[in-house]
């Protein structure tokens, strides 16, 4: 199939960015998103033009580097899916794909599609951890998880930092991945003792990263491609509502 | 160079203990003034960073992607082995032991196997105390699954999510770390050289890759925890970053590279599928367990598989290996494929896959059953091939995957270069010619966690380190090199790009350095990476500046590297006339097929030294030493 793209580049975070028209023939149904983007790119390079920047690397969909917004929905809109995942069998020929990056205050852009989400570390060296020695562990079995527990804390814990939540916010809030970090860690007995302090702590990295406020529309967990329900918020707020009376 | 293994004397089971409290420490008050610099930030780098973070040293950790979680251990699917006897299977740390030498087929150093399974227990402690949501049975207890190449369940898993988990665990760790001030993270940086001062690894060369900018750091001690070098295959199931730069260059810079040769080829990925394919896709080893591996009994049935009937199928792993059936280890897995492929036998459009069945398994526990455990799995599957696995058999092929050489390392994983460390799957150091799945999570964290501290302490307070200029001449060379490559390739302006030739060089590493290998087909492709090498120096383009992010760039230097390393993993693959877990030599094997060693002349490992440009490396030995193992053919009969 044939595809009309226009892509978002931008040579650097100082300057700015305009979209740009590509016309990309055999495009198969077999190719992933980022497979399209690899065969324009060797096209442009062949040109003598440079390519198209976009981040990625394990191609499985785990590692969180990739996401770009395709056709106003992060990561293109497929239930469950990162960009790297989502397969060219989903578009027709002749269609028109427009392809930008994420956007939001605390993601700056820093080439072309790619942009610097080293704010959500900052989030999570605020507390998203257990504090416990090396060396110092008692027997793992000495903590009695409840199955349920365990894949509940699990659920949470498969959010793998892409960032599309705050893309697809209209406050660039990052409320669905903080709940994700505080609650895997919070449900857990381990992960009790230091809740109050994580959870106060995390919240105002946050905030001053300049991540907006959560409105409750649920647009995060609509585009999460790893499923995070929206539920971790409700429970993370629940948690700070008690840290902050205490 | 000198291969001294530094193995301390004693009872195998006694040594690491005696060790332990023998080697030399670092008092707390004097750690802060000891830098260590540590490269990459998977599992082994990352539990480094947290534990010597912890003990009170100054760290930097060094990684090309934006934020350090993103390391490839996070793909990681099936499991991480502890000898814990859980299940009262009859596991102890001896047999974990014993497992890894023989699955490893007898070409790994005891010494190291050995503290590896002893400090397997204490790894599975750690992660539970960290948060790690290991999957557990209704009455809290943690829960295990069998893997290939053994005959008890000992290994831990979270969903087909493992390696995510415990990267979670180590990186929170270390952002703990960075939070206390004690280590400092740099992200999108690449390292570009080791700087050797005095024959003493005292820091590294990295880019920015941001800026472009070329920046020095040095320390008391350096850590390697690059990963491995799969990539060299082109199709592999890496990440697409993943690559050999870093301990290339230590390479180059005098670094030992010991069994490059040892490579694993997995035995199930989900097949080629098109000519633009940009990676594979591992499925786990751990689908293996419910999953029935066959092919028809004929060439050329094109019959769809729910048209073959049982008495057509050939279960060839259950006919062939009995004792073991569906769960042998890896490298025989795979070679088992390729055969009955090579028959003919093969199913699919391409002919070069087999079936994974689950509906036996389906029909006995139930889908609900399959679907707790590898549904994740499933869903991947299904997206990539448009096939529902619960319906139709899956497809699967054998791909490179992980690789057992590496930097040669001692027993307190130092190179022969001093204050060079290297962990994880960039060292060479415990699994022989064949790792087992589940064991490379529980080597990163060993090495990270639970032998690191101790050895860098023992290194740091007992040698003496000089204090050391970034404006040293050695520094200042070592910087220029990193530069004049950056700038010789932005000069290309050929017509080639880089992923043409990187995807020529694996087609033939693939062909000849791949499942099966023979002198003919070594020699020849020896020739081939040659020429590929000046073609991609004279005919390639790298457009772009270094003055900001240019991944075309990066990947250039990356080619590069790995056009030199293809050349001496086929040399290391001609020298070693022997077949041993994935290096198979087709001259040297059984009637039956099977692989043959030869202990007399290849129970050793050979360690590659660089002699310069255009000179042929020299290949040395570390003599291996069996104490306690009886060495024995590999019979998973």
């Amino acid at each position: 199939m044939k595809l009309n793209l226009k892509i978002w580049r931008q040579k650097d975070a100082k300057t700015p960015g305009k979209f740009v028209d590509y016309a990309l023939d055999h495009v198969s149904p077999e190719m992933s998103f980022l497979e399209m983007l690899d065969v324009l790119n060797e096209e442009l390079v062949k040109k003598g033009e440079e390519p198209v920047a976009f981040d990625h690397d394990c191609r499985e969909g785990i590692c969180g580097s990739c996401g770009v917004v395709i056709n106003g929905k992060a990561h293109g809109g497929q239930v469950n899916t990162t960009t790297c995942q989502l397969y060219m069998r989903h578009y027709n020929d002749g269609d028109t794909v427009l392809i930008e990056p994420f956007r939001a205050r605390a993601f700056p852009v820093v080439k072309d599609l790619c942009v610097d989400r080293q704010s959500l570390d900052r989030v999570v060296k605020a507390g998203g951890y257990i504090s416990a020695h090396v060396g110092s562990a008692v027997d793992g079995n000495t903590i009695p998880i409840g199955k349920e527990l365990a894949e509940k804390a699990f659920d949470a814990g498969t959010c793998i930092q892409c960032g599309a939540c705050v893309a697809a916010c209209k406050n660039a809030s990052a409320m669905l991945f903080t709940s994700a970090q505080t609650q895997r860690l919070n449900l857990l007995p381990q992960g009790k003792v230091e809740l109050s302090r994580r959870v106060t702590r995390m919240i105002a990295a946050m905030d001053e990263e300049k991540f907006g406020a959560c409105t409750n529309e649920a647009e995060c967990s609509a585009v999460c491609p790893k499923g995070i329900s929206f539920k971790n918020i409700t429970e993370m707020n629940h948690n700070y509502l008690k840290s902050s009376l205490e | 160079m000198k291969l001294d293994a530094q193995v301390p004397g004693g009872q195998l089971s006694e040594k690491w203990k005696k060790h332990k409290s023998a080697m030399k420490l670092v008092n707390p008050a004097n750690r802060r003034k000891h830098t260590v610099l540590i490269v990459g930030t998977g599992l082994a780098g990352a539990s480094a960073a947290a534990a010597l973070g912890e003990a009170g040293y100054k760290v930097k950790a060094f990684f090309y992607h934006e934020s350090p979680r993103r390391a490839h251990s996070i793909a990681a699917q099936g499991g991480i082995n502890a000898a814990k006897n859980y299940q009262n299977d009859g596991d102890s740390v001896d047999r974990l032991f014993y497992d890894t030498i023989k699955g490893g087929d007898f070409r790994a150093r005891e010494a190291n196997v050995y503290r590896l399974a002893e400090v397997s227990a204490n790894i599975i402690d750690h992660c539970v105390a960290l948060g790690v949501p290991f999957a557990r049975e209704y009455g809290g207890q943690l829960s295990n699954r069998s893997f290939g190449g053994t005959q008890v369940s000992r290994t831990f898993y979270a969903r087909g999510q493992t390696g995510q988990q415990l990267l979670l665990g180590a990186y929170s760790a270390m952002m703990r770390q960075v939070d206390e001030g004690n280590v400092e993270i740099y992200s999108r940086r690449e390292m570009l050289e080791i700087v050797v001062v005095n024959g003493v690894c005292r820091g590294v060369i990295i880019r920015n890759l941001l800026t472009g900018e070329i920046e020095s750091h040095s320390g008391d001690a350096v850590i390697l925890a690059t990963g491995g070098y799969s990539n060299v295959y082109y199709l592999s199931t890496n990440a697409k970053y993943s690559n050999v730069t870093a301990t290339w260059r230590a390479y180059k810079k005098g670094a030992g590279f010991a069994n490059p040769c040892f490579t694993q080829i997995h035995p199930t990925c989900i097949p080629v599928a098109g000519e633009y394919q940009s990676k594979l896709t591992l499925m786990s080893e751990s689908l293996r367990n419910d999953g029935r591996v066959w092919v028809p009994k004929k060439a050329g049935d094109n019959r769809a598989a729910s048209q073959i009937p049982d008495a057509d199928r050939d279960y060839y792993l259950e006919r062939r290996y009995p004792g073991f059936g569906n769960l042998v280890p890896r490298d025989v897995a795979s070679r088992a494929a390729k055969s009955v492929c090579d028959e003919g036998r093969g199913v699919g459009a391409s002919k070069q896959a087999v079936f994974l069945d689950f509906s036996d398994a389906i029909k006995r526990l139930g889908q609900p059953a399959i679907e707790s455990k590898y549904g994740n799995l499933f869903e991947i599957y299904q997206q990539i091939t448009d096939e529902n696995p619960y319906e139709v058999p899956m497809r699967m092929y054998p791909a490179p995957h992980y690789t057992m050489g590496g930097l040669w390392v001692d027993y307190h994983l130092m190179s022969n270069i001093p204050g060079l460390f290297v962990a994880g799957e960039a060292n060479f150091s415990d699994h022989g010619a064949n790792r087992l799945g589940a064991s490379a999570l529980m080597q990163g964290l060993a090495d990270g966690y639970f032998v690191l501290p101790y050895t860098i302490a023992n290194y740091i307070g007992g040698t003496k380190i000089e204090a050391v200029s970034i404006d040293s001449s050695d520094f200042k060379a070592a910087r220029a090199e990193a530069q004049g490559r950056i700038d010789k390739l932005l000069g290309m302006r050929g017509k080639k790009t880089v992923t043409e030739i990187h995807r020529r060089l694996g087609r033939v590493m693939w062909d000849a350095v791949g499942m099966s290998r023979s002198r003919p087909g070594l020699e020849k492709a020896i020739k081939d990476i040659r020429s590929l090498r000046e073609e991609f120096w004279t005919d390639v383009s790298v457009p772009g500046d270094k003055n900001n992010l240019n991944p075309e760039l990066e990947m250039a230097g990356r080619v590069a590297d790995f056009l030199e390393f293809g050349e001496v993993m086929a040399m290391d693959a001609l020298a070693r006339e022997e077949s041993c877990g994935g290096h198979f030599r087709e001259e040297h094997q059984t009637p039956e097929n099977e692989a043959k060693r030869d202990d007399e002349k290849f129970a050793h490992v050979a360690v590659w030294e660089y002699q310069g440009e255009q000179k042929a490396p020299v290949r040395h030995q570390e003599p291996l030493k069996f104490e306690v193992v009886h060495l024995a053919a590999r019979n998973y009969k």
